[in-house]
């Protein structure tokens, strides 16, 4: 659109005329967006519209019936779940999905899986690349539950933890992945003010500390203006709105299907 | 000294990674394998030997066989005993056929055959789930039995597949007194459990868990799922390979295929279920239960109603009493024995101050 703009860098993330339907239902319709490196973008819209359909569908939970997903220069018909994961691509659910019966720590080291880099002989013997290693990947998981406060839980059980607290958890679990693109559905849902504003920062300061780029559903539409700078909106499988914030809330369209009937 | 953490400042992760964090754990730990390996063999008689201890050491190699699989990976299986019998069968072909193999070797080529067997069994896992993959098991149990029944060979053409202990001959010691089959039981369990704690603490046991809570969200963070389930298989078969031949050899002297029946599939079973999912101790405990139970029982019957039951009444009511406390256990305490010691000790470690919260 803009072609006198100064010139911005590839996209991280680049969907193309991607569809999805479950036998009657269309969940998805010709939707095409892109996400720059480095951006926190939103995805907006009414219960239903597609959004968490469409998360599953970047990260190869679901198989699009049409379109491509480019991203870091390659470019997937299907993606799929342990490409996307080896290519720095990790997320939370809006159900959370933790591993319920391990530890708080157990969970966060879980995420660094892809990165150990002894075998599973050498853990169980202790043998080799081993022992040090533990070491290692403990230190990087305490450096994530000290960057979410989650010190004093550690050695809890996660399925005993509050819910505002396993939300947290589950975000530490994806960063523990060291991720280049993270995908968050519904972060904040069911969180009072106080708690929506302290897990705001820590989107905020992974966005900062760690250059990840991010990917949000979010049905906030205080947090998704003081927190995206890129918002994308979906009604029954379509966009109808992409853009920054402040456009896409003057956008008409947008205003009648989602910012008017729903809060 | 009270059970207490207090002036026990872990510093490095490493210290607290240990299998003990507790000095007292610890002090505790070593205690027992002293008097489990100096003690016991002094004092202990023959009945305690042969009649409590040794089905107690096998049985609870076998519960943490089948702990891999369904407490640590969540996958449900019926078919222990298969693989029981096919980690014996197995070590006693390797020791008729193969002049001069050691016994101890003979016994860890049944483990590797019986977990080979477990993998096979274990691919439908990779596409079915949950009460599926316990049918696949149940076929495991099925098939093996009729296997070693009706192939004469596997038994060296012994009558209805009775096979019978090769010499109890480990580096030129002979181990056949029930002393020494008890030493040589408790040091193949022992090395095993401690292997059992290192592997479940290990990425692989935090994978299986993982597979087992929630497995879409593991394929998500990398896990390579079919990986983690067949080495749960094997594992955990190899496991139950090793329980086998003990429990052929070391426990029982002869056995045919008939006694690693469903029947001992159900007893593996109940053993992780009263002892608890997920837990290594819980193996102990839960086959400490099994083999001390049917004996209680029977003391108390000897006891209180001398006269009026029979032993076939006995029996029954046994199996009804047993019955009972299976299904107390699944409603009242799910995470079994090891959850009410784990509640305990952590009453104890605050002991008498009870107003320290922790
Ligand atoms: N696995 C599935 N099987 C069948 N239909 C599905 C499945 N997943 C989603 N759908 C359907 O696809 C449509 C889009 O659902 P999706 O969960 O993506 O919406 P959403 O925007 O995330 O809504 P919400 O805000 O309620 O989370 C809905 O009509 C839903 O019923
Ligand atoms: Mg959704």
């Amino acid at each position: 659109m803009n072609t006198t703009q100064p010139l911005s860098p590839p996209p991280l993330l680049q969907l193309e005329h991607i569809s999805l339907s479950f036998k009657a239902v269309k969940a998805i319709t010709n939707i095409s967006f892109a996400v720059q490196p480095g951006e926190i973008c939103a995805l907006i819209g009414p219960n239903g519209a597609g959004k968490s359909s469409l998360l599953n569908v970047i990260n190869g939970v679901y198989r699009p019936d049409e379109g491509a997903i480019s991203y870091n220069g390659e470019t997937f018909n299907i993606m799929q779940t342990h490409h996307a994961a080896e290519r720095g691509i990790t997320r939370t659910f809006q159900n959370i999905a933790l591993f319920k019966g391990m530890s708080v720590l157990d969970n966060v080291l879980t995420g660094r899986n892809l990165h150990v880099r002894s075998s599973w002989l050498e853990q169980v013997f202790n043998l080799g690349r081993a022992p040090q290693e533990a070491v290692r990947q403990r230190k990087k998981a305490e450096a994530i539950i000290e960057f979410l406060h989650i010190q004093p839980w550690r050695n809890n059980v996660v399925g005993n933890l509050p819910y505002g607290l396993q939300k947290r958890v589950e975000l530490g679990r994806a960063l523990a992945a060291e991720p280049k693109l993270l995908l968050l559905d519904e972060p904040m849902a069911g969180m009072n003010t106080e708690e929506k504003q302290e897990m705001s920062r820590f989107i905020l300061a992974t966005q900062r500390e760690f250059g990840t780029t991010i990917v949000l559903i979010e049905h906030d539409i205080g947090v998704v203006m003081a927190l995206s700078d890129h918002v994308v909106v979906l009604d029954y499988g379509k966009k109808i709105g992409d853009g920054k914030p402040e456009e896409v809330r003057q956008n008409p369209q947008v205003i009648a299907a989602y910012l008017g009937t729903q809060h | 000294m009270l059970y207490r953490e207090a002036g026990q400042f872990i510093t490095h992760y490493r210290a607290d990674q240990r299998l003990f964090r507790l000095r007292q754990d610890r002090i505790g730990f070593y205690l027992l394998l002293a008097s489990a390996f100096v003690l016991v063999p002094y004092c202990g008689n023959d009945y305690w030997f042969s009649a409590i201890l040794i089905p107690f050491l096998v049985l609870s190699l076998a519960g943490m066989g089948l702990n891999f699989l369904t407490g640590y990976a969540g996958q449900l299986s019926l078919g222990s005993a298969a693989f029981m019998a096919v980690g014996a069968f197995s070590a006693y072909n390797f020791n008729l056929r193969v002049e001069g193999l050691p016994f101890l070797l003979s016994i860890l080529l049944g483990g590797v055959v019986a977990g080979l067997t477990g993998v096979i069994f274990g691919l439908p896992s990779l596409k079915i789930k949950g009460f599926y993959v316990l049918v696949s098991t149940l076929a495991a149990q099925f098939f093996v039995q009729w296997v070693f029944t009706n192939f004469a060979w596997f038994s060296n053409d012994s009558s209805s597949g009775v096979i019978t202990a090769p010499p109890l001959d480990v580096f030129g010691l002979d181990l056949s007194s029930p002393a020494g089959r008890y030493l040589l039981t408790l040091t193949i369990v022992t090395a095993l459990g401690l292997l059992a704690a290192n592997i479940v603490r290990s990425e692989l046991g935090r994978n299986w868990m993982a597979v087992r809570d929630m497995d879409t969200a593991a394929a998500v963070i990398g896990i390579a799922i079919p990986k983690t389930k067949l080495l749960a298989f094997a594992i955990s078969s190899f496991y139950l390979g090793i329980a086998g031949s003990l429990w052929a050899f070391t426990y029982l002297g002869t056995v045919e295929p008939h006694g690693f029946d469903i029947n001992r599939s159900f007893q593996i079973l109940f053993i992780i279920i009263i002892g608890g999912m997920g837990s290594i101790l819980g193996n102990f405990l839960g086959a400490a239960f099994i083999v001390l139970f049917p004996v209680l029982m029977s003391h108390i019957a000897n006891g209180l109603l001398v006269g009026v039951m029979d032993s076939g009444h006995l029996e029954n009511f046994q199996k009804i009493v047993f019955g009972m406390l299976i299904i107390g256990f699944l409603i009242k305490e799910p995470n079994g024995l090891a959850s009410i010691w784990q509640t305990f000790t952590q009453q104890l470690r605050v002991w008498p101050l009870r107003y320290w919260s922790h």
